[in-house]
């Protein structure tokens, strides 16, 4: 009986011993696995963000003393800086909503019984492959003051405007934006809309719910988590669109357009450091928040869904 | 034995025979009170055969008709979505066709159409005013094909050329490189997933969602200290070990089925053949999807280069195009149209992938 336990004992610890030197072989294989993006990431990324956070506490590059939060409060006192972040927001606020809902509406009529769907979504992904740069003398034909859209509104006796050069200017970049994105967003709806149970679709026509009662009682649970992957795309897009406001205007825009980047590169171009910096880490900040809410978000919906 | 066994069924229609048997003995006793009723209320219509099957014939009719306005609906219901899908697509393919068509324009041609335009673009805006009486349109059709503007391109001068092979040699290494760096990063967080492991993803993907306004100071920062600000290192080396696709390709590899694993653990792979012979080929189409992506985003890169690269000479096409004036608008448009062959064949060739890698990689 006793050489029976202690064999059992000993059995059960060389498991034990078995497991965790398996696991640490694991960690050690998968680390490896991780490595070269690891180094990379905080070599270039996370290691200088310390850095960054660092300096932004102190007077500037080369004078290292410490000044608290003098350097944030200098940039949001900044005149530049505050009508760039409104810009930015308001241009996120106008053009993530009306890039997730033109998209949905452009998916649900590919989802329909038109013919010819694959060569429509073809031809609407296609913007997104072009380079801005490209089309840019495209949109400046179209947009500037002698340009060919005030030619057209021209012969309906509408004066010339001033598109990029006013408060248009939002209206003409949140084109380009919806012109460039939409087709990515409609790709991703239209898989979402096709991954909708089939069966539930066609009993609830059955019962007599029209396609719009179909649509918000059905198909809508479903693509919450779509939706909100669409909008986190088009947020990260909509602060990509300083490339179209950039090769269109330069430099110094018109007020109304005046992106964040053109604050970073005007602070790169002086090498105000302390400005620089206090500011990356206040929109990484605000960055966080606003990708926490949407998180939150999500997740309250998706429970809703689920009950 | 079997006899005796009863099978659910059995039980079914045992029990629901049961539960009608007693309803039917007072059956007959409210039958009979309801039938007394309707005879005082209502006149028993009695139908000839001719009458009922008048009454069929319209009945049929009514559906027939229904039926058609159903399908006169759908009809225009379809034509609508058609005509809206063609209004889509010519607002999504003009500017492109426009500018295809509009480099084979001879450069005198440009100017005569588009002067108005671009020089109000060079000069002042209040200047720019002064140009009222012109008024220029989309010109679709060129009068007269022209090919000189190519050849001053390609051969007459040589910046265009060189700022292309600059693209060219920013964008590649960083595509490769990348996808290198992400398809093992993305094998070891879908194969191992402890609870730190799980908060280092989330910090990357925190990393992927911060704009460039963000992440190009520490970029900038660490380019100066290793010395390499205004070289291409500068742009390559951050490009590489982006988190974008390392988040993708994860959200892919965890799709894949663990009994494939499993499987080929119990034939005695390791890890690296289960990564190179299971995990790589079953997201071969994510890779690609991938891949294309990062082109054009990278092909298309203004805020990277304006930032960490002084020189003029080592911008790429990108930027430069940007920097036109009015008097090489003549060769702008081919210079244009050459910018978005590299990323349009690439579309034409893996479109098919593209499309099913961004549809994946929504689904959770």
């Amino acid at each position: 009986m006793a050489t029976n336990d202690f064999n059992a004992d000993e059995i059960r610890k060389r498991k034990l011993r078995g497991k965790r030197r398996k696991s640490i072989r694991e960690w050690f294989v998968f680390t490896g696995y991780l490595t070269p993006s690891l180094l990379g990431v905080l070599l270039f990324f996370f290691g200088p963000m310390l850095i960054v956070l660092v300096q932004s506490f102190q007077r500037s590059s080369t004078n290292t003393e410490f000044v608290g939060l003098k350097n944030y409060e200098t940039v949001m006192n900044n005149q530049a800086f505050q009508s760039a972040a409104k810009n930015t927001l308001i241009f996120a606020g106008l053009a993530v909503p009306l890039a997730v809902l033109l998209s949905l509406f452009l998916a649900l009529l590919l989802s329909s019984k038109i013919p010819g769907k694959s060569v429509f979504r073809s031809i609407m992904l296609n913007p997104m492959m072009v380079p801005v740069a490209s089309i840019v003398l495209i949109w400046q034909v179209m947009f500037s003051y002698n340009g060919a859209l005030n030619t057209y509104l021209g012969w309906f006796g509408v004066d010339k405007i001033d598109w990029m050069k006013s408060y248009w200017s939002r209206f003409v970049i949140l084109i380009l934006f919806l012109w460039k994105n939409l087709g990515y967003n409609m790709v991703l709806f239209i898989s979402a809309i096709a991954a909708v149970p089939q069966e539930q679709l066609e009993s609830a026509k059955m019962d007599g719910a029209n396609a719009v009662k179909r649509f918000f009682s059905i198909k809508l649970p479903y693509l919450w988590p779509t939706i909100f992957f669409v909008g986190i795309m088009s947020l990260i897009n909509s602060f990509k669109i300083f490339r179209e406001v950039y090769l269109l205007s330069g430099d110094y825009p018109v007020d109304e357009i005046y992106m964040l980047q053109h604050f970073m590169n005007n602070m790169f171009s002086h090498l105000d450091n302390a400005k620089l910096t206090a500011a990356a880490i206040i929109m990484c900040i605000a960055m966080i928040i606003i990708v926490g809410i949407l998180f939150i978000a999500e997740y309250r919906l998706g429970k809703d869904t689920e009950e | 034995m079997k006899k005796n066994e009863i099978t659910p069924l059995q039980t079914l229609t045992k029990d629901t025979g049961a539960k009608n048997q007693s309803p039917s003995v007072r059956e007959p006793d409210t039958h009979a009170s309801i039938r007394e009723v309707h005879a005082n209320e209502i006149e028993i219509v009695r139908l000839s055969d001719e009458e009922l099957a008048k009454l069929h014939e319209k009945g049929r009719s009514d559906a027939r008709r229904r039926a058609k306005v159903r399908t006169v609906r759908e009809k225009i219901f379809v034509t609508l979505g058609v005509i809206l899908a063609v209004v889509v697509a010519i607002f999504a393919l003009m500017p492109i066709v426009l500018t295809i068509l509009d480099s084979f324009m001879s450069t005198d041609e440009i100017k005569t159409n588009y002067s108005a335009v671009f020089n109000s673009l060079s000069s002042a805006s209040s200047e720019s005013k002064v140009y009222l009486s012109s008024t220029p349109k989309l010109k679709m059709i060129p009068d007269m094909v022209s090919f000189s503007q190519y050849k001053t391109l390609l051969f007459l001068s040589p910046t265009y050329l060189l700022k292309f092979w600059n693209s060219v040699a920013l964008v590649v290494p960083i595509v490769f490189g990348q996808i290198m760096v992400a398809c093992l990063a993305s094998y070891s967080f879908s194969r191992y997933r402890r609870k730190r492991r799980e908060v280092l993803f989330f910090s990357y993907v925190i990393l992927m969602l911060m704009p460039f306004q963000v992440t190009l100071v520490p970029n900038y920062l660490i380019a100066n200290k290793l010395n390499i600000y205004n070289t291409w290192w500068s742009i390559i080396l951050p490009g590489v070990f982006s988190t974008f696709s390392v988040f993708l390709l994860t959200k892919y590899m965890r799709q894949i089925p663990s009994s494939y694993i499993e499987a080929a653990k119990l034939d005695g792979a390791n890890e690296w053949q289960i990564f190179t012979r299971i995990s790589l080929p079953m997201c071969k189409s994510a890779v690609f999807a991938m891949a294309i992506l990062l082109f054009i985003d990278y092909w298309n890169m203004v805020e990277q280069p304006l930032i960490l690269l002084e020189d003029a000479s080592k911008q790429p096409l990108s930027v430069f195009l940007s920097q036109i004036n009015a008097s090489e608008v003549g060769i702008a448009f081919a210079a244009s149209f050459i910018f978005m062959i590299p990323p349009l064949l690439i579309f034409l060739y893996g479109e098919q992938y593209l499309v099913e890698g961004i549809s994946r990689s929504g689904i959770k």
